[in-house]
């Protein structure tokens, strides 16, 4: 199956076109995230403060990547494990109109319900080929959170990054093929 | 007795880093070849292949394998006819440690407290070290860094005697089939078994050093690392979890007698991109 070419950010409309299995090719702006700026956002948005970036139809990517040698854009980048961001996702979903995740591992229950209703999509992206991974992204910078490192939020473009469907919008998880809708 | 510069320690130590980082060990890289022969699965062979790609990628450019140059876990053989001059064995350790992560472009992962002040250290350490001291005037220090998603998915039990060998097989297949992709299969399984609650997480620690798939010298327990292997490559996690029959790499088993009353296990298990480098002095 080849991949097929989609690009940030994404509608209601592009959600609902992509099914779990597909490899997709991402191109555009994503932002990245891990559980300390997650945190953050969250509690944000709790005390009804406004977020420092707009996620509306936006894709988060779930990285802390490694320092940028010089002449390289970016240090090594690949998907730290999702399920610790789970906690945070719905909120994100529900409130900012988050479009799409990339990650490892699977979601919860919690996550997948709040994908279905308000359509966001997973994907996953490679474990541990992070050296490869890096050579799909040609812009870095750091949008917020500089305090926290490798966890600060960075502004990647992303050209041709390739992804998998992994948990869909209509109740398909490839991590559980025998349980999905 | 012999004298070891505390700056030769450091700058070997700072290499070594480096060299972890950047070059998948040939036994590890062998062992993703094989399983990609022998994988089923359409999209299980396209991610061993992205594997084997992105080692390639690392060597060649000296960029990190994993985003995730992890934490510097370090074990320490000392001979006891040799002494460290110009400062401890520890401090030279993290010094070269935060030379090497800096110079490296290696990502600093450890913050300074678990619970109440999450502030990033900048350098990653402080190191775990493990010092063994043995016969002999060298030093050989073995670093493996250790990314943090498939730490978390360590476990731990204290078995009764009565649990038996089906217990340990079931504990050890239970702990890899429901970390599923997390810890970014094919997995290296290390298994403690023996000791008591902080020596068998030890050994599941050191488990993950030996040469992939090389079996445990006793036959009891080689002939037990081929049956959990083969239960946990028929489970169907697969490479990421997503299916296929190259769920692990090897098991690798070490034990220690125990108490009475007791049967340890513990299973900590290693991602795909299973570093280590080690350096004598």
């Amino acid at each position: 199956m080849k991949p097929i070419k989609i690009h940030t950010p994404f509608d209601d409309a592009a959600v609902t076109a992509l099914k779990a299995g597909q490899q997709v090719l991402l191109s555009g702006i994503v932002y990245t995230a891990r559980d300390a700026a997650h945190k953050r956002l969250c509690n944000l948005i709790a005390n009804g403060q406004s977020l420092p970036l707009d996620l509306n139809g936006a894709a988060l990517y779930f990285v802390g990547p490694s320092p940028a040698k010089p002449g390289y854009v970016i240090g090594s980048a690949g998907p730290t494990t999702s399920y610790r961001m789970d906690a945070y996702s719905p909120i994100l979903i529900e409130q900012t109109g988050l479009k799409a995740m990339i990650g490892k591992g699977d979601r919860s229950p919690e996550v997948q319900n709040a994908m279905q209703k308000h359509r966001c999509i997973y994907f996953a992206a490679t474990g541990g080929a992070a050296a490869l991974i890096s050579k799909s992204i040609v812009k870095c910078e750091v949008l917020c959170y500089d305090d926290l490192g490798p966890e600060a939020i960075h502004r990647l473009e992303v050209k041709d990054l390739p992804l998998l469907v992994a948990i869909d919008c209509h109740g398909h998880n490839l991590y559980h093929p025998e349980k999905s809708n | 007795m012999r004298y070891i510069k505390f700056e030769d320690i450091e700058n070997a130590v700072r290499d070594l880093c480096l060299s972890a980082a950047y070059d998948l060990p040939d036994d590890v890289l062998n062992a993703l070849q094989n399983s990609r022969s022998t994988e089923t699965s359409d999209r299980g062979k396209m991610f061993l292949d992205q594997c084997i790609e992105n080692a390639a990628i690392a060597a060649t450019e000296r960029l990190p394998i994993c985003q995730d140059t992890g934490f510097a876990v370090y074990f320490v053989e000392l001979g006891r006819d040799a002494q460290i001059c110009g400062g401890t064995l520890y401090d030279a350790i993290n010094s070269g440690t935060a030379r090497g992560y800096q110079d490296g472009y290696l990502r600093k992962s450890i913050v300074n407290d678990p619970l109440f002040n999450r502030v990033n250290t900048g350098n990653n350490t402080p190191a775990v070290i493990h010092l063994e001291l043995v016969l002999g005037d060298c030093l050989k220090i073995t670093l493996a860094p250790k990314g943090g998603g498939s730490e978390n998915m360590s476990r731990i039990k204290m078995l009764t005697p009565q649990a038996g060998i089906p217990g340990v097989i079931n504990f050890v297949v239970n702990a890899v089939t429901e970390a599923g992709g997390n810890p970014c299969p094919p997995v290296i399984v290390g298994i403690g078994i023996g000791g008591t609650f902080e020596k068998v997480a030890y050994l599941a620690k050191k488990a993950l050093l030996r040469k992939v798939g090389a079996p445990n010298p006793n036959p009891d327990y080689a002939t037990l690392e081929e049956e959990i292997l083969k239960k946990i490559n028929s489970s169907q996690v697969g490479p990421q979890g997503l299916g296929g029959n190259s769920t692990a790499l090897a098991v690798h088993i070490e034990y220690f007698p125990c108490h009475i009353a007791s049967l340890p296990v513990a299973v900590n298990l290693n991602c795909h991109a299973a570093r280590h480098a080690s350096v004598t002095i």
